[in-house]
């Protein structure tokens, strides 16, 4: 590291009818921050419009920064009206002068924004703007997914059947593990806590209706909902954003590949067969865990779980929840793929919208749940 | 004699079964222009890695700037890493900063100077290297890929390097572009006063920038020294390269043989 004594130093010495400034040491980069410090007091201490001399001739090494410095200092000087002349330039010190002279003249460096509620405000209105804009785009997406969607209906020879099946299996058939452990566990759980309250008031039996209602209704879909949004939402997002960056998506368009019937339509297409399926699996696993559950803690065995089930538990329910799986499937994959294509051409965007894709996922299948919830509770379902 | 600032001795490089130098040896001279030659998968690009510490060599010794680069504690080798300026071939410019932040970011992290002087010099070096003053505020995805190219001299430049390593910095541009490149470098380096090792397989640059050059091929340094010295030496990869279609128009010019 640089010791002390090499470190660029200005001297400001007052004479009657000038101010002498002497720079000593080694003006380069790493050297001048107290110089440049400096620099800035003795532009307030010089009064305006008087002469400056800014000898130079002590300097022992001068780079980009160090000459950047002295004509910041120089432009600032004249600035105020000051007349400066440099002196004891060497011929380096005049080739580095003369290279940034040109470059670094009077444009004052770009002002800050410093008052915080200025900020806020502006900081507000581009996130406004921004926010709006994005659910504009969401919508012609959308409108974009449907016309490839009708294009299909018309054609039914350009469908991608074997896309479609290779993304069932991505997301459906392979997501089938995780989603049976997560589904049993669920049962196991809600089993386990309603067990517990039953008990005291000697209503064993009603476990059933509990598990078999509630798993069918709203624990299947949601679980098999948030897994397959962390699963396969995210993987579109990122899938798609990648093919965005390597310029993938461009080169299909110009071939006359329409990504939307090449990539968004087919793991649309896939996911809304695979989730009510799924969904069904997760109905299964999830009665299985509370009538383990069941047995262990209430004593109620296998078959009377199953003959209580079969008579008190309508089939509706089971419809419900079923039904809810295309709409979930709809909403995963259309957010995926939309946030997929919003990547820009940068590395970090790539989390990012993967992030916010399985976020708003999340919450779609959620807000859309309640909306279920409404709707068949006022239709009496 | 001059100062020597990179030297290289006796390199061996293997990428398991693939032997890609055996015996390499050259040196750098301060101050000049010093071009890498070979074709393609020569191990040119291997030979610069090798130089900055992306790479170490299986057997040999690299000095550069009287450093050993082979043996260097964390410390020493982030001294010498702010001592030069690397142009890779893509560019690799940060794809999520500006330009205006990519050429300022080894100031900001190494150096503690002011931060309008850190924008200063950010201007400076983005008019210096001729691009437009609006290209600061832009992602690198929003330029061409000439203005990549300058963008990352510009970073390459930023803390005044001593040595600028550049890696076929004029592939992938139009020829008076690739011209214009090559000039600035020069001009650059005229007034800068730094080294320049580079790879290329341009013969516009080895004639009109490159003081002295090797050429690699069969995983050795066939020739090394200026052009006219080069040009004597008879060896099919030497040919090849400058009496083949492309390179006999020029050497006609030249030397009319
Ligand atoms: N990381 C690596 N792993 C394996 N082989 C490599 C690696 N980098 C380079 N090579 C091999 O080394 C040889 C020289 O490559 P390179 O130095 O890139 O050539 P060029 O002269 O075109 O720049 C090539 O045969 C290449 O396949
Ligand atoms: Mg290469």
């Amino acid at each position: 590291m640089k010791e002390n004594n090499k470190k660029a130093k200005v001297d400001l010495v007052s004479k009657a009818d000038h101010s002498l400034l002497t720079c000593t040491g080694e003006w380069s980069l790493h050297s001048i921050t107290d110089a440049a410090k400096k620099l800035k007091t003795a532009i307030r201490q010089v009064p305006d419009q008087s002469r400056i001399i800014l000898d130079i001739s002590s300097v022992s090494e001068l780079d980009s920064a160090g000459t950047i410095l002295l004509l910041q200092f120089i432009n600032a000087a004249e600035r105020s009206m000051n007349e400066i002349d440099i002196v004891g330039a060497n011929k380096k010190h005049q080739i580095m002068f003369k290279m940034y002279k040109d470059q670094i003249h009077d444009k004052p460096t770009k002002k800050r924004i410093d008052n915080i509620l200025t900020r806020l405000l502006i900081k507000t209105g581009k996130t406004t703007l921004s926010s709006l804009n994005e659910v504009i785009l969401f919508v012609a997406f959308l409108g974009e997914s449907v016309t490839a969607l009708l294009f299909y209906i018309r054609h039914p020879s350009s469908i991608r059947f074997g896309a479609i099946a290779k993304n069932i299996e991505e997301a459906g058939i392979r997501a089938l593990p995780i989603v049976a452990l997560t589904s049993f566990l669920i049962g196991v759980v809600i089993a386990y806590q309603s067990a517990v309250q039953l008990e005291k008031f000697g209503a064993n039996i009603f476990i059933v209706d509990m598990i078999g209602i509630s798993v069918t209704r709203e624990l299947a879909p949601l679980i098999t909902a948030i897994v397959v949004a962390g699963r396969s939402g995210s993987s579109y997002t990122a899938q798609i954003g990648v093919m965005k960056l390597t310029e993938e998506i461009d080169a299909m368009k110009t071939m006359g590949f329409n990504p939307f019937r090449f990539l968004v339509l087919p793991r649309m297409i896939a996911l809304m067969i695979a989730m009510p399926l799924m969904i069904f699996l997760a109905d299964i696993m999830g009665i299985a865990g509370g009538m383990l559950i069941s047995k262990l803690q209430l004593n109620l065995s296998f078959s009377e779980f199953i003959q209580r089930l079969q008579n008190v538990v309508d089939t509706k329910h089971l419809w419900v929840g079923l039904i809810k799986g295309p709409v979930f499937a709809w909403l995963i994959a259309t957010v995926g793929c939309f946030r997929g294509f919003q990547v820009s051409y940068n590395t970090e965007s790539i989390g990012r919208y993967t992030t916010i894709s399985v976020v708003n996922a999340i919450f779609l299948v959620i807000a859309s749940d309640a909306i279920f919830s409404i709707i068949f509770t006022e239709l009496g379902i | 004699m001059t100062k020597i600032v990179v030297k290289m001795e006796n390199i061996v490089t293997r990428f398991g079964e693939n032997l890609v130098h055996d015996d390499v040896s050259l040196s750098v001279r301060e101050g000049e222009i010093y071009g890498l030659l070979g074709g393609s998968g020569s191990g040119k690009s291997t030979l610069l890695r090798e130089m900055i510490m992306l790479l170490k060599p299986d057997s040999g010794s690299v000095t550069v700037l009287d450093t050993d680069v082979l043996n260097l504690s964390a410390r020493e080798a982030e001294t010498i890493r702010i001592k030069w300026g690397v142009l890779f071939q893509s560019g690799a410019l940060y794809t999520s900063l500006t330009i205006a932040e990519n050429i300022g970011i080894g100031l900001k992290e190494y150096t503690d100077i002011p931060v309008e002087l850190r924008d200063d010099i950010v201007r400076a070096k983005i008019s210096m290297v001729g691009l437009p003053e609006y290209a600061a505020g832009l992602y690198p995805s929003e330029l061409s890929g000439g203005m990549v190219k300058r963008a990352s001299l510009a970073r390459a430049l930023a803390m005044d390097p001593s040595i600028l390593f550049l890696d076929e910095p004029t592939s992938g541009l139009d020829p008076v572009g690739a011209e214009a490149f090559d000039k600035l470098i020069l001009a650059l380096r005229d007034s800068l006063g730094f080294t320049v090792v580079m790879v290329t397989h341009d013969l516009d640059s080895i004639w009109t920038i490159v003081d002295r050059f090797c050429v690699l091929g069969d995983r050795k340094v066939i020739a090394e020294g200026i052009l006219d010295d080069v040009m004597q030496i008879d060896h099919p990869v030497i040919h090849n390269f400058f009496k083949g279609n492309r390179g006999a128009i020029r050497s006609k010019a030249q030397y009319g043989k």
